[in-house]
């Protein structure tokens, strides 16, 4: 890029620069849209339904919001295999939490308003604790990653297997089951006024970023590329509740919700799912880890522990506090996770998340996270997250056989993280 | 004579039985340069890093301005208004110019977020009087050329009102016309008052820039001499043989 605008004249910008487009991130988002016409055409349509779409997404949430936490544990130069164990022990405490310890100790049981919330405060305390320990033993121990987390998925899928004596534990509390997807959605009113808001803090965002740069006296894009933008993050927002909406509750459920109230459905009654309850959770996520990462000092010394450490550490930054904050912060991530899978599944058993620690590694390598350190971004992950979860659930809608799944996904990270590597070298490693 | 600005007194330090630095004593003025020269390995950039806060000294005393300093991290170096241009640079690559400037002293706002804008606009004003073609402030200091990376380890040091600024091999990655930009500032630097700590292998340079020069053999100090009182070759044969010039 540099010797183009060293040549050329440089008042002649291409489109996507004048718009000031990261052209990988419109790498991802094109080998996505292409994933899925494709599958949309092996599978005669109905890959692009909404119904699909609805349980993409919702499938995409518990590997995504661990995939935010594993950028920052990439980009400082660690590993973390336990998250899937972690995820594991932290479900099997807010099950045990909701259908045992809870009802033994206070009396309260599943449906009382106070258990769902008392459960996952537990889960988040227990996550966060046992990822402060390991970043600890990463940190201040000085024993790598690798082997602390490699340590940790022995130790911590076990110690979920202890808690429950290896049974499945389930039904779990309804309010906390509404954060698994299909369970609690918002429906359709709400589902647009959330799109409404969002549209308008996509607008203020781009407009105060502007008046930022104007008062600095730097140059700023020109207004018709700032309406181009505000056109396409408007139109993605407004089409994905769209297709969400248009996803019906079948006739047979809404009966059985009406049933359940004692109450006769109208005739010709709908309704629709709207958005899921995890995807909202794993869009505020998502912008509260984009925050940390781009405008707090948190955010800036991780990053600058990724480039270069010395220099962190000459500059006054405690780089082993800062392993023992991103550490911690993956283990309330994994958490959070265990909630939506166990959620999900509306019950918590032995195996779950398993090989979820590689999925999210995956997801956020695939995302533009360099396993060198000091370079990743929050929705490159959950976009690598996503990428993974359509091949996969692509391929099981082709019915390509369960071995041949594992076999292109393998390939198809190494063949990621190839293209990413040719790609850095033409643009001049960025 | 005034209190030294710095003073470091009898200092030792030793990795796994090696005496890096041994018994080592020095002293810097404010507006003045002292070099500090020797082989590879003869124990300048060990003395500094001590004074610098990258390592702890086994023994000794460190007096800034007459009172001990009690100096055992680069934050602590840095409330003594001590900067430090590291040979390495320590340049987060991945990182833009402002951001490296700002390191570990961000700007932020009434929020508590960093203040990009801000920080990069300070950034364009200091790189402006330093280095007037530093025009990519946007671009990780990755993309940047050697002198230009030099423009943004030397625009942190003097950003934040140094009182006491570390020059290790200031312009060894560094072009003629660079050094010699190098050259200008170090004189500016003076006349402002501040007190420089300069490490280098080109003697002559030396005796052009400093005041005094110290010369370090096998981790001890040769001795310190005035430039005007040395040749280049008294100084060689302190650096060589560790031996002081015979006064004529």
């Amino acid at each position: 890029m540099s010797d183009v605008t060293n040549t050329a004249t440089p008042k002649r910008k291409s489109f996507i620069q004048t718009l000031e487009l990261d052209t990988r991130l419109l790498g991802m988002i094109g080998a996505f849209v292409l994933i899925c016409l494709v599958f949309n055409l092996l599978t005669d349509g109905r890959f692009l339904t909404p119904r699909n779409i609805f349980n993409l997404t919702i499938q995409t949430v518990s590997v995504a919001i661990m995939a935010t936490g594993m950028v920052f544990i990439i980009v400082t130069r660690h590993i973390d295999l336990a998250c899937g164990a972690l995820l594991a022990t932290c479900s099997a405490a807010m099950a045990m939490t909701q259908t045992a310890w809870l009802p033994e100790i206070l009396g309260i049981g599943l449906g009382h308003p106070l258990t769902p919330w008392i459960a996952i405060a537990v889960g988040v305390v227990i996550g966060t604790v046992i990822g402060a320990f390991q970043g600890w033993l990463v940190g201040y121990m000085a024993i790598p990653a690798f082997i602390v987390t490699l340590g940790g998925l022995l130790v911590w899928r076990n110690v979920g297997w202890y808690q429950t004596s290896g049974q499945t534990i389930g039904p779990l509390d309804p309010t906390f089951m509404k954060f698994g997807g299909i369970n609690g959605t918002l429906g359709e009113t709400w589902s647009w006024i959330f799109g409404a808001v969002a549209v308008l803090a996509a607008l203020y965002g781009l407009w105060s970023s502007r008046r930022t740069k104007l008062s600095h006296g730097f140059a700023v894009k020109p207004l018709w590329a700032e309406f181009t933008m505000a056109a396409l993050i408007s139109g993605g927002i407004v089409g994905f509740i769209a297709t969400l909406n248009s996803y019906q509750i079948p006739e047979r459920r809404l009966a059985r919700m009406f049933a359940a109230r004692g109450e006769d459905m109208p005739e010709g009654f709908t309704a629709s799912y709207g958005l899921p309850i995890s995807v909202l959770l794993l869009i505020a996520i998502a912008i509260g880890m984009t925050v940390i990462a781009k405008r707090t000092r948190l955010g800036r010394y991780i990053f600058a522990t990724g480039g270069n450490p010395d220099a962190a550490e000459l500059s006054g930054i405690n780089t082993r506090m800062l392993t023992v904050k991103v550490f911690a912060l993956m283990g309330a991530l994994c958490a959070i996770s265990a909630v939506v899978a166990s959620a999900r599944l509306t019950n918590h058993s032995n195996d779950i998340g398993t090989l979820d620690e590689l999925r999210v590694i995956a997801a956020a390598v695939i995302g533009g996270t360099a396993l060198a350190g000091g370079i990743g971004t929050i929705h490159g992950a959950i976009l690598g997250a996503l990428i993974m979860q359509s091949l996969q659930s692509g391929m099981a809608m082709v019915g390509v056989d369960a071995p041949l799944q594992n076999i292109v996904v393998g390939a198809v990270l190494v063949a990621a993280v190839f293209i990413d590597i040719v790609y850095r070298k033409r643009t001049g490693a960025k | 004579m005034a209190t030294p600005l710095v003073e470091l007194k009898d200092i030792s330090i030793s990795f796994g039985g090696v005496k890096a630095v041994d018994h080592v004593s020095l002293d810097l003025h404010a507006g003045e340069v002292v070099g500090l020269l020797g082989h590879n390995g003869a124990g300048k950039s060990t003395l500094i890093k001590i004074l610098s806060g990258a390592y702890q000294k086994d023994s000794g005393e460190i007096l800034i301005e007459g009172k001990p300093a009690d100096i055992r991290s680069p934050r602590d170096a840095r409330r003594f208004n001590i900067e430090t241009i590291y040979q390495t640079l320590a340049l987060a690559d991945n990182l833009d110019a402002a951001s490296n400037l700002f390191l570990g002293r961000e700007l932020t706002n009434a929020l508590g977020f960093v203040d990009d804008g801000r920080m990069e606009a300070e950034t364009a004003k200091i790189m402006a009087r330093l280095n007037p073609n530093f025009k990519k402030l946007k671009e990780p200091v990755s993309a940047l050329s050697g002198g230009q990376r030099q423009s943004v380890a030397i625009a942190r040091a003097v950003y934040f009102n140094a009182k006491i600024l570390i020059m290790d091999e200031p312009t060894a990655a560094l072009g003629v016309h660079e050094t010699a930009m190098v050259a200008d500032l170090i004189q500016e630097l003076k006349k402002q008052g501040l007190g420089i700590f300069l490490i280098s292998h080109d003697t002559r340079e030396m005796l052009e820039l400093c005041d005094r020069v110290s010369v370090m053999k096998n981790g001890q100090l040769i001795g310190t001499e005035r430039v005007e009182d040395v040749t280049e070759d008294d100084i060689l044969s302190m650096i060589i043989m560790g031996k002081k010039p015979e006064a004529a």
